[in-house]
């Protein structure tokens, strides 16, 4: 086991060109702790997979280091890294047994026989293929072949990551969270580094500990669930994790005021005069629709019920709103304004989070 | 529920029919007619039943013939087949290069059967041939006219050179198929160059391969043109193979009958090895996938 260092890493399939569009993977800089379970979010083409492949060694980045244990790596083979992974189609060995298949990778490390069967018979239980163990891996349904890949990933104990490139893609919903929970449990009992690639927002936040959000091969954010839905350091991020995504409306900011069109909205911190493309954002869940005459004015367009919650969709000076309303509270026609709780706005310029500086509670009430 | 059958239908599949009738059927059976009568010419036929038949069962010449196809069959599909997934594993995967490969790898099929049996004839001769020459300055006595053994070599190399790159290109589409992951995971596994054969690409190739040994066995069954002008079937009838004995005995002894009948029984012979053949790796394949 070990902590997995990227150096000024970049990555660009066409590196001649020189372009810096032509990257897919933009310079990164990170330390996964040893232990730890990451997620690796962002939407399809973003640049996942290719950081993945570095870290395993199938790819070799064009540009900085990887380092395990302060050891460089960058040139070493996968083999040499000692690393697991697990792809999003599955994999096996036609040829094998499922028992044979689990058995591979550790018999190619010239394992000993006893120790094998025991440890096949250990990851078999594990992910529910005992029953198949001596079927052949060929003509099996897609679930099972690949929680033979999943299985084969995990039979080895000595590994110094284990890497999964969005292995439930394939895999049936209600077997989803089964297998899921596997993992997890997995990782507390044997404590490997584990990196999970995802675009499945659910999936990263219960999965991972920490998730690191990428999009167009940049990163954008790294941080626990909470630290991504309350404080998003990107527009994008706001955006992409929760459903419906964070509020954004265009605002200009003086001090800890936010003027959004005719409206003022004071804020917890100071933000000093930023110039640059500046939006407030928001997220529903902490908006409040109400029929208090100081809350800004709302035209409602819809209502959605998505059982937990409702939300409604509105209009804010041009701009769209989504404001969570909790099942059991009701919704009159005369709530037509609403209210942001000050403490849960981000203020963000050209789409990055400002950092303002507290303003102390005494000073910082009037507008 | 009420089906309602309309036996117009038919009249669609009627064009097709003539077309078959008159390209094969109608030419087949009067193959069939012939080889249950004797002629003397002057278009006049007796009915002799079965005699051809029989006469060609016990005929020696016959066996012989069947044996020496039979062993050259086995021969080349020994050869080619996994020569010809040896040259598809080192041919480059992509670029460039990987196209030169595959118009190279192409040429030898797109040459006419006959101008290939004339390059070897020319190639092997010993007085101005580069093969033949190369061979008895080295000392080597090689004369495929006058030695058996040199024109079973020499057909046999002449089919290897023309028809392995068949079996490369099948097999090359055949690993070009098997998606990354899969040679990723083996690296992951620390499989080795063998294993990855073994366990990822042979199996992966099976359906290409196995088309590749029919094509190869039944046209290899059915080879009449190179070693015809190689060597015309010799010496004495060394390289005589089914093909060159039964024109032999159409055209140059004008025996329609047994000719007729030689034609049914070998046509038989290959559709019934072919079925066999492809049974087996049917049932083989659906035995596997269920066990």
């Amino acid at each position: 086991m070990a902590a997995i260092t990227l150096q000024n890493l970049a990555h660009s399939y066409n590196p001649d060109s020189g372009a810096d569009a032509d990257y897919a993977l933009k310079e990164v800089n990170h330390v996964w702790e040893d232990g730890k379970a990451y997620a690796l979010l962002g939407p399809s083409g973003c640049g996942k997979t290719t950081l993945l492949n570095i870290i395993s060694g199938l790819l070799t980045p064009t540009r900085g280091q990887v380092l395990f244990d302060g050891q460089d790596v960058t040139e070493a083979s996968t083999a040499d890294r000692n690393i697991a992974q697990v792809f999003q189609f599955p994999v096996v060995y036609d040829t094998m047994t499922v028992g044979e298949n689990l058995a591979f990778p550790l018999r190619n490390r010239g394992m000993d026989k006893a120790l094998i069967s025991e440890r096949v018979q250990r990851i078999a239980e594990m992910t529910g293929l005992e029953a198949d163990l001596h079927k052949r891996a060929r003509g099996l349904t897609t679930d099972l072949k690949q929680k033979i890949s999943l299985g084969r990933g995990m039979v080895r104990e000595d590994v110094n990551a284990i890497l999964f490139d969005e292995p439930l893609t394939v895999i049936d919903p209600h077997l989803k969270w089964e297998l899921r929970t596997q993992l997890k449990s997995l990782h507390q009992e044997f404590g490997h580094t584990m990196i999970y690639v995802t675009h499945d927002q659910t999936e990263a936040l219960t999965f991972a500990e920490k998730v690191v959000v990428m999009k167009d091969g940049l990163v954008l954010q790294i941080g626990t669930p909470q630290e991504l839905f309350e404080r998003p350091a990107h527009a994008f991020v706001g955006y992409f994790i929760g459903s419906p995504g964070m509020n954004f409306l265009p605002v200009t900011v003086e001090g800890n005021s936010a003027r959004l069109k005719d409206a003022a909205v004071t804020l917890t911190d100071d933000y000093g005069t930023p110039d640059g493309d500046l939006r407030l954002g928001i997220r529903p869940e902490f908006v409040r629709l109400t029929r208090q005459a100081d809350g800004l004015p709302v035209t409602i367009n819809h209502v959605q019920d998505a059982g937990r919650h409702k939300f409604v969709n509105a209009t804010l000076f041009d701009s769209e709103i989504n404001i969570a309303v909790d099942e059991g509270s009701q919704i009159g026609p005369d709530m037509t304004r609403v209210i942001l709780d000050p403490e849960k706005i981000s203020i963000f310029r050209d789409d990055w989070r400002l950092d303002g500086r507290p303003v102390d509670q005494v000073g910082g009430g009037a507008s | 529920m009420e089906k309602t059958v309309n036996q117009r239908a038919w009249l669609l599949v009627i064009p097709v029919l003539i077309l078959v009738a008159f390209s094969s059927i109608i030419p087949m059976m009067t193959v069939v007619n012939y080889s249950f009568q004797d002629s003397f010419g002057g278009n006049e036929f007796f009915w002799v039943g079965l005699e051809w038949y029989r006469e060609l069962l016990h005929s020696e010449r016959l066996w012989d013939a069947f044996g020496r196809q039979l062993l050259f069959s086995f021969i080349i599909l020994l050869i080619e087949i996994p020569l010809g997934i040896l040259v598809a594993l080192s041919m480059p995967k992509k670029g460039f290069a990987a196209s030169i490969c595959l118009v190279l790898m192409s040429l030898p099929l797109l040459i006419p059967y006959n101008v290939v049996g004339t390059i070897w004839q020319v190639f092997g001769r010993a007085d101005i041939g580069l093969l033949g020459r190369a061979l008895s300055d080295l000392g080597i006595s090689y004369n495929y006219s006058q030695n058996a053994f040199d024109a079973w070599a020499t057909v046999i190399m002449m089919d290897v050179w023309h028809w392995t790159s068949l079996v490369a290109l099948l097999s090359y589409a055949g690993l070009r198929s098997i998606p990354s992951a899969y040679y990723q995971a083996a690296k992951i596994d620390q499989a080795g160059r063998w294993s990855v054969f073994r366990h990822i690409e042979l199996p992966k190739m099976r359906g290409v391969l196995m088309i590749a040994i029919l094509l190869r066995f039944m046209d290899s069954f059915m080879i009449y043109t190179e070693p015809f002008v190689l060597t015309g079937g010799g010496p004495g009838n060394a390289t005589t193979f089914l093909s060159i004995d039964l024109v032999k005995m159409a055209l140059g002894q004008f025996d329609l009958g047994p000719a007729a009948a030689f034609s049914l029984m070998y046509f038989l012979v290959i559709l019934l090895i072919s079925y066999v053949f492809y049974t087996v790796m049917i049932t083989a394949d659906k035995n596997e996938a269920n066990r």
